[in-house]
């Protein structure tokens, strides 16, 4: 096609879509399979619900200064390395592994004990996430229906299976007593909610503006997950210009 | 609702936020006029000239109702809104009359500037790289990187078309998350709401705007 400068010349691409616009109008796919939707909402609401009052214990006046959430969080994800090393190994991603293994040495050590991300600040070597839920999807299981999980928050039923597991595998798990492992357990959910609260303004805003929050939180949790396990392709992109 | 926690551990889009990325992202919105010739050279100039443009308006002190004009018209120049808009709309767009479907269009011009035009001190101090672009479909798309303060670096992606006559967006994706997706959602929520009454959701999105 010619350069266009400027002048917004009618072009026969510009009467193409003149003419599709008046033709009709392509539906983008919702690539959503949520049947257990009206269970699902009422979840939701009762999750808003909890989000609230939490807000107003951490966020409120009495808000926990932003270093201590820091410091919380990167404690409890640091006695989550372990089990993400295991997972990286499980899917045979021999990189990831290591460059978590890294990050457990240098935070336990320089880091003093995983309170400070000493890797991710001087190291360079930021936390490679991953769960069972990308176990399973390397091992080829579907992503199943959508699911929001009481407290947890979106989910898929692949994902929720996974995390079930996680709870098992968990390698620190054969180190430690059972009483010290449900303390590492009760630490990393703390940590982890910690580290939730100081992220979960900005995805509120979104949601509180929201006509319907619940289908927001459901497309950004769909979207961003198959993102983050690379299961998505150009054929899955949306084009509004196609015939 | 006061907050809703959304745990995606592996995202890092949560923790970077979705929020301030959308919002700086859309207020950052402006793309060559001249895709035909898109490369990454003129994509990654006219970007940086963009980023002025907007830190221009963040800067320039002037009321926030000034300043939100500002982006509406970054919006108009920029992107493809009649697509954006008629897309977000869904099937109702096929039943609708030409006069609803250009108030609808107008005013959700307004509503999608305003919406992330109000999210402005998030991105103070924002940049964006450009690194790629390769053709998809029928249209570019454009690769950059997103660096907002105190936040770590994220990939954004721009798809631009030249089909409307102009070289236009018509999408923003963030970590796999895309506006078109979420407004397609927002005005299907919306319209629900009225039961399928088009005018009385114009009326409805005015109000937002």
């Amino acid at each position: 096609m010619p350069r266009l400068l400027f002048i917004p010349r009618v072009s026969v691409p510009f009467l193409a879509a003149l003419l599709l616009a008046g033709c009709g109008v392509r539906e983008m796919p919702s690539g959503i399979f949520d049947p257990y939707e009206t269970a699902n909402r009422e979840t939701h609401a009762f999750n808003v619900a909890l989000s609230g009052v939490l807000a107003g214990a951490a966020g409120g006046d009495s808000a926990l200064p932003e270093p201590v959430l820091k410091v919380a969080a990167n404690f409890a994800g640091n006695l989550g390395l372990p089990n993400k090393i295991f997972n990286s190994l499980l899917q045979g991603r021999v990189e990831p592994a290591v460059m978590n293994t890294l990050r457990l040495l240098v935070n336990t050590t320089f880091g003093v004990g995983g309170l400070f991300d000493a890797a991710g600040t001087s190291f360079g070597l930021p936390e490679h996430y991953t769960d069972f839920g990308e176990t399973l999807y390397v091992w080829g299981v579907g992503e199943g229906a959508y699911i929001e999980l009481p407290i947890i928050g979106p989910s898929t039923e692949r994902d929720a299976f996974g995390r079930v597991i996680d709870v098992f595998i968990d390698p620190l798990g054969a180190v430690l007593t059972v009483h010290q492992h449900n303390k590492v357990r009760l630490i990393r959910l703390t940590g982890n909610t910690a580290g939730n609260l100081r992220y979960a303004g900005s995805v509120t805003a979104i949601l509180n503006e929201s006509a319907d929050s619940y289908a927001q939180a459901r497309l950004i949790y769909l979207q961003n997950r198959r993102f983050a396990l690379g299961a998505t392709s150009d054929e899955d992109v949306f084009d509004p210009y196609a015939q | 609702m006061k907050m809703y926690l959304t745990p995606m551990p592996n995202s890092r889009l949560t923790r970077r936020s979705f929020g301030g990325a959308l919002a700086g992202a859309m207020a950052l919105a402006i793309l060559p006029r001249a895709a035909a010739a898109l490369d990454d050279a003129s994509a990654r100039a006219l970007i940086d000239r963009a980023v002025g443009e907007v830190h221009e308006i963040i800067n320039s002190g002037r009321s926030e109702a000034r300043m939100l004009t500002d982006f509406e018209g970054i919006f108009t120049r920029y992107a493809d809104v009649t697509t954006i808009a008629r897309t977000t709309l869904g099937a109702a767009a096929r039943q609708a009359t030409a006069a609803q479907m250009s108030a609808y269009t107008r005013a959700f011009g307004i509503y999608l500037s305003h919406k992330y035009g109000r999210r402005f001190r998030e991105f103070i101090g924002a940049r964006i790289e450009v690194t790629g672009s390769r053709p998809l479909k029928s249209f570019y798309e454009v690769r950059s990187v997103a660096y907002l303060q105190g936040e770590a670096p994220f990939e954004l992606l721009w798809y631009v078309s030249s089909a409307s006559g102009r070289d236009l967006f018509f999408n923003i994706v963030i970590e796999g998350v895309d506006l078109l997706n979420s407004e397609r959602i927002e005005m299907g929520a919306m319209l629900d709401r009225r039961r399928g009454d088009l005018d009385a959701m114009i009326a409805d999105l005015r109000a937002r705007g």
